[in-house]
């Protein structure tokens, strides 16, 4: 199962076991990541599993696209990395993913 | 931070605030009890797709099962509390079993407002709050059916919807003279009107549902004014009700919710509440309020972990909701009640996406954002940072709505 690493704004890491075809958002909410809310359960309504994808792997998630980029622009702190977690699924090709977490969601 | 927490509820705010106790450093044990069967699952799917039978009960819950279990957090399902003794810090579940609690944490959410309607309990007839609601309704749909859905609301509207993509003939009706009329301006009630009537729904407004007649299968709802109407299904959706009976019994502070500070503790310091069942002060809006959302379950619970843990974080958040219908996505910033002015933001008669942005002395109170993502991600944020800009400029097309926040 891929490894998805999140680093929450305080430091502190979490590595957690993400299965195929499930989010990085899941991922989180599922393994009790508190750096991750995703209020809306997944359909790109919230902004709230707003994460930093490291920038070694950001070309392997690629970039957002129709609301989700829309909605980035405005979440705080945006970066050039920005991604809302729940749209990015988890494939073998993300195992070993680092995603960086916000200080805050909202 | 030793000591047992019991969380009664299984809803959002329980799980978020079971997740949220162990993020913040609770060592103690977690046990969190409900009457529910199953393990916390996401609600809004319930009105949505998980009624369309696009998702099944597995993957609507918030996490898995064994979850819990692997954070050390015990889940007691299927079991209902039936008393607090706060004099001795137990609870009676309805099993005979007493558990006592070093702290306790109400998220004993809200069920469906009964309807004073005859033939309620009829077979065929549901109200929509439920996993086992909806399916009891998923049991019920077939594509050459019909349905009668009581109630036009955000619950009502989205049931039609799904119920509308699978086939069946919907037909709703709504008491008050316009859909939404609790929670919209007529503007954008006349939107979501004109979009379900292009979709096949028959709303019918004004209406008041006297009795449900039950002849073997078909039913027919009968209306005051004396129309009938017949169906296969009826769902009803006509509100919540804040579950506080047991906050009340035991003595706690209760007025339209379990009263709660804005570190989400109740009269007694052992006992926090979150969600639904909570009344909370609210800064932002220079007042209490009671919301049915679950960002305000979640984010409350998140508070409520914080002040177990002795990580007080006041919480002070303007309310947000969403509601998706057909291909509609709505996104609603801020409270709209009270507002004086509304400014529309693109066309809402031929487009299918525009922005009601509701104003009170000229100041933002809320907005309404119809696939709108960009502009409700603002509201968001000119109501946290108290920004103005003049209605003229809330109308204006030509200008992107991130310069409003420079």
């Amino acid at each position: 199962m891929p490894l998805i690493h999140y680093v929450e704004a305080n430091g502190a890491e979490y590595e957690a076991e993400v299965p195929v075809g499930e989010s990085v958002m899941q991922g989180a909410v599922d393994n009790m990541i508190d750096g991750i809310l995703g209020e809306c359960g997944g359909v790109c309504s919230c902004a709230t599993c707003h994460c930093y994808v490291d920038e070694d792997w950001f070309d392997k998630v690629g970039p957002p696209e129709g609301s989700e980029q829309l909605m980035l622009e405005m979440v705080p702190d945006p970066e050039p990395t920005s991604r809302l977690s729940c749209q990015i699924k988890v494939t073998a090709e993300l195992d070993g993913l680092i995603v960086r977490l916000p200080v805050s969601q909202y | 931070m030793q000591g047992r927490v019991v969380i009664v509820g299984t809803g959002h705010a329980a799980a978020q605030l079971a997740s949220s106790l162990r993020q913040q450093g609770w060592q103690g044990e977690i046990l969190l009890v409900g009457e529910e069967p199953c393990a916390p699952y996401q609600r809004p799917p319930l009105s949505k797709d998980y009624l369309a039978g696009e998702r099944t009960a597995d993957n609507i819950l918030i996490r898995p099962a064994a979850a819990y279990a692997s954070h050390g957090v015990d889940l007691l399902t299927g079991r209902r509390v039936l008393s607090i003794d706060r004099a001795t810090k137990m609870i009676a579940l309805d099993d005979g079993q007493q558990l006592s609690y070093q702290k306790l944490a109400l998220c004993t959410g809200a069920r469906a407002r009964p309807a004073s309607i005859r033939g309620v309990g009829s077979p065929g007839v549901f109200y929509l709050r439920t996993l086992a609601d909806v399916d009891g309704i998923r049991a019920n749909i077939s594509p050459d059916k019909s349905a009668v859905i009581i109630g036009g609301g955000y619950i009502g509207l989205e049931a039609a919807a799904a119920l509308r993509g699978l086939g069946m003939a919907v037909t709703l009706l709504e008491l008050q003279e316009r859909v939404l009329s609790r929670v919209c301006a007529p503007e954008v009630s006349d939107f979501y009107s004109r979009v379900h009537r292009e979709e096949g729904v028959d709303i019918r407004v004004g209406v008041e549902v006297l009795t449900i007649e039950n002849d073997g299968g078909v039913k027919t709802v009968v209306c005051s004014d004396g129309s009938r109407f017949h169906a296969d299904l009826i769902i009803i959706g006509v509100g919540i009700i804040p579950n506080v009976e047991l906050a009340e019994a035991c003595g706690l502070a209760v007025d339209d919710g379990i009263v709660v500070d804005e570190l989400a503790r109740t009269s007694d310091p052992d006992i926090v509440a979150a969600g639904d069942c909570t009344n909370h002060p609210n800064d932002l809006l220079g007042r209490r309020v009671r919301q049915e959302s679950v960002p305000n379950a979640m984010e409350q619970a998140k508070t409520a972990a914080g002040t177990l843990c002795d990580r007080p974080v006041p919480y002070q958040v303007y309310p947000w909701f969403w509601s998706d219908q057909y291909d509609l996505k709505l996104q609603i910033a801020g409270l709209s009640e009270g507002y004086d002015q509304v400014v529309l933001r693109g066309g809402k008669d031929r487009q299918r996406g525009f922005v009601a942005w509701y104003l009170r002395g000229g100041r933002l109170l809320a907005a309404d954002c119809i696939n709108r993502p960009k502009e409700f991600m603002v509201a968001r944020q000119l109501l946290a940072r108290k920004l103005a800009v003049a209605p003229a400029t809330l109308a204006d097309e030509t200008i992107d709505p991130k310069n409003w926040l420079s």
